[in-house]
């Protein structure tokens, strides 16, 4: 199924005010409906190298399976849709190049990236994410931030140490606890949601999230949901604007009507035909 | 080992490292740091130091904890923090800004950095041979040194309010507020206060335009709608479109002013 026509999707990626090089990577795949982004770390330009191979591995794998697979189907073996089997084996692949390229070039020595990935489809959305990479929904209104960080400040506010307020003070801000590429293996969170026609979600690095107030990306996201390519380039603006230490990467996708999967015989036999 | 240097008129009476996760002050003899003198209470404040981190925690005294000239209930403390207690003062000297003595490389102050839980238990023990081990411990020392880099006097911090709400109100402070007062249609005569970062005009559906706020000034930008708005007689271009004090807008049928208020 083409996603294209159902889902309306911008992206905007710049090194910020400080920064000389754009360690972050983004890409989009609409007819899949799938979206990644990725923040790199690691000395020189190998963050640049790991976000790079995690948004082009993912992106290219799940792009020639899914031409050959309904992801809505359910898996027998695992009683999960498949997609959500997909999105684990590509992470995990995606982690293992990063791994290996680490381990056997020095210069990339230590290289690893932050994640998330989200799949669209069958009228709701895969999530994936490592490390604090954010995706947030807005819906009737509502900013929420849907997935939650893989780092030691959120670590530190859920077990109390930490209110959010002083969170936002905290001077450790840039420790992710989990991150794709550091370990031969690594456990992504997965979750899956309804969408509804009119949902917005936006995908952040940590670049927009720590430079501009949730409240400031909702105002911004509501006033400007009528051109979302101007919406990605206002949020990062506000980034930069408010001293833009990071990079910065924002993937807004809107869901404009609803778009249920196919099912039942035909589409295995439609699915086998291709 | 982050430390506190107690002082009175300028003069410094000791030094204290906050070797314990809590540390109580107070006139009272069993508190960790007793200061004598009857503007301090019996129990007057704690510091909680978890990891790198401490927190100033004043326990309801009569006289209250003032820390940078504040008066604070909770506090996160800084390096070089002032605590005022009466006559007596605290100074905070962070752990990392000991250490790191300068060496801290302040560009890697927001660098994401991964912790693992592994690197710090492994760090505890008896070094390996193996090449985890080290690996792990490489970035342990990498962690620590981002942590270093964060409390370097020099830091960023001091400048660049860490927050970005602190961060907007300098911005906004000293800057000219702009408005708009409609020239024309049914509500001629109205003016706009623009105080918001965003603002959107026009009616969804036919024009919309949005007027943001930053720190070079104000700028129209084009969102929806066929026709973009007219600025001075002039359609704007697809590009944000900086506004000049008494420019006149034209947009979804309607004439507005700009203006700077002084």
């Amino acid at each position: 199924m083409d996603l294209a026509q159902v889902l309306e999707i911008a992206s905007c990626t710049d090194p910020g005010m400080v920064r000389s090089h754009n360690e972050d990577s983004i890409a989009t795949d609409p007819a899949n409906g799938l979206v990644v982004l990725a923040d790199g770390m690691g000395g020189y330009n190998a963050g640049e190298v790991a976000s790079g191979m995690a948004t082009t591995v993912i992106i290219t794998e799940m792009r020639q399976i899914l031409a050959s697979t309904q992801p809505n189907q359910i898996d027998p073996r695992t009683n999960q849709t498949i997609a959500a089997r997909l999105m684990r084996e590509q992470v995990l692949k995606a982690n293992g190049s990063i791994y290996q390229a680490a381990q056997s070039q020095p210069q990339y020595a230590g290289m690893g990236t932050t994640l998330v990935v989200s799949l669209f489809y069958d009228n709701r959305v895969l999530v994936a994410h490592l490390g604090d990479s954010r995706l947030y929904l807005l819906r009737e209104g509502a900013l929420r931030q849907v997935t939650r960080d893989h780092s030691l400040l959120q670590e530190q506010i859920d077990s109390g140490l930490l209110t959010a307020e002083q969170a936002k003070n905290a001077q450790h801000k840039n420790l992710v606890t989990k991150a794709l590429g550091i370990d031969p293996s690594v456990e992504p969170e997965i979750h899956e949601y309804p969408t509804r026609p009119g949902d917005l979600y936006l995908l952040c690095s940590d670049g927009l999230c720590d430079m501009v107030e949730d409240e400031e990306i909702s105002t911004a996201l509501q006033a400007l949901g009528g051109n979302l390519k101007l919406a990605a380039q206002q949020l990062v603006q506000m980034a930069n604007d408010n001293g833009g230490r990071d990079n910065v990467s924002v993937i807004l996708v809107r869901i404009l009507r609803e778009y249920p999967g196919a099912r039942g015989v035909m589409a295995k036999v439609f699915a086998w035909l291709k | 080992m982050a430390k506190l240097i107690l002082s009175m008129d300028g003069l410094v009476l000791k030094e204290i490292p906050l070797a314990k996760e809590r540390t109580t002050i107070g006139r009272k003899p069993h508190n960790d740091i007793q200061i004598d003198n009857l503007a301090v209470s019996g129990e007057h404040a704690v510091i909680v130091t978890i990891l790198n981190d401490s927190f100033l925690e004043d326990l309801g005294s009569t006289n209250g904890t003032v820390v940078n000239g504040n008066p604070i209930k909770k506090h996160f403390l800084q390096h070089n923090d002032v605590i005022e207690l009466g006559k007596y003062k605290l100074k905070f000297i962070g752990e990392a800004a000991q250490a790191a003595s300068g060496s801290g490389d302040k560009s890697d102050f927001e660098r994401t950095m991964v912790l693992r839980p592994s690197a710090l238990r492994q760090s505890n023990e008896a070094p390996r041979s193996s090449p985890g081990a080290s690996r792990a411990a490489a970035v342990q020392q990498a962690a620590s040194a981002a942590v270093a880099g964060i409390a370097d006097p020099r830091d960023a911090t001091r400048t660049v309010p860490p927050a970005p709400q602190a961060a907007s109100a300098p911005r906004q402070a000293g800057q000219p507020l702009g408005a708009i007062q409609l020239l024309s249609g049914a509500n001629a005569g109205k003016e706009l206060e623009l105080t918001k970062p965003l603002t959107t005009l026009g009616k969804p559906g036919v024009q919309v335009a949005v007027l943001t706020r930053r720190p070079q000034g104000y700028f129209i930008t084009h969102v929806e709608g066929a026709a973009r708005p007219n600025v001075n007689g002039q359609q704007i271009g697809p590009a944000p479109h900086a506004l000049k004090d008494h420019d006149v807008i034209e947009l979804a049928g309607v004439k507005m002013e700009f203006f700077l208020k002084a």
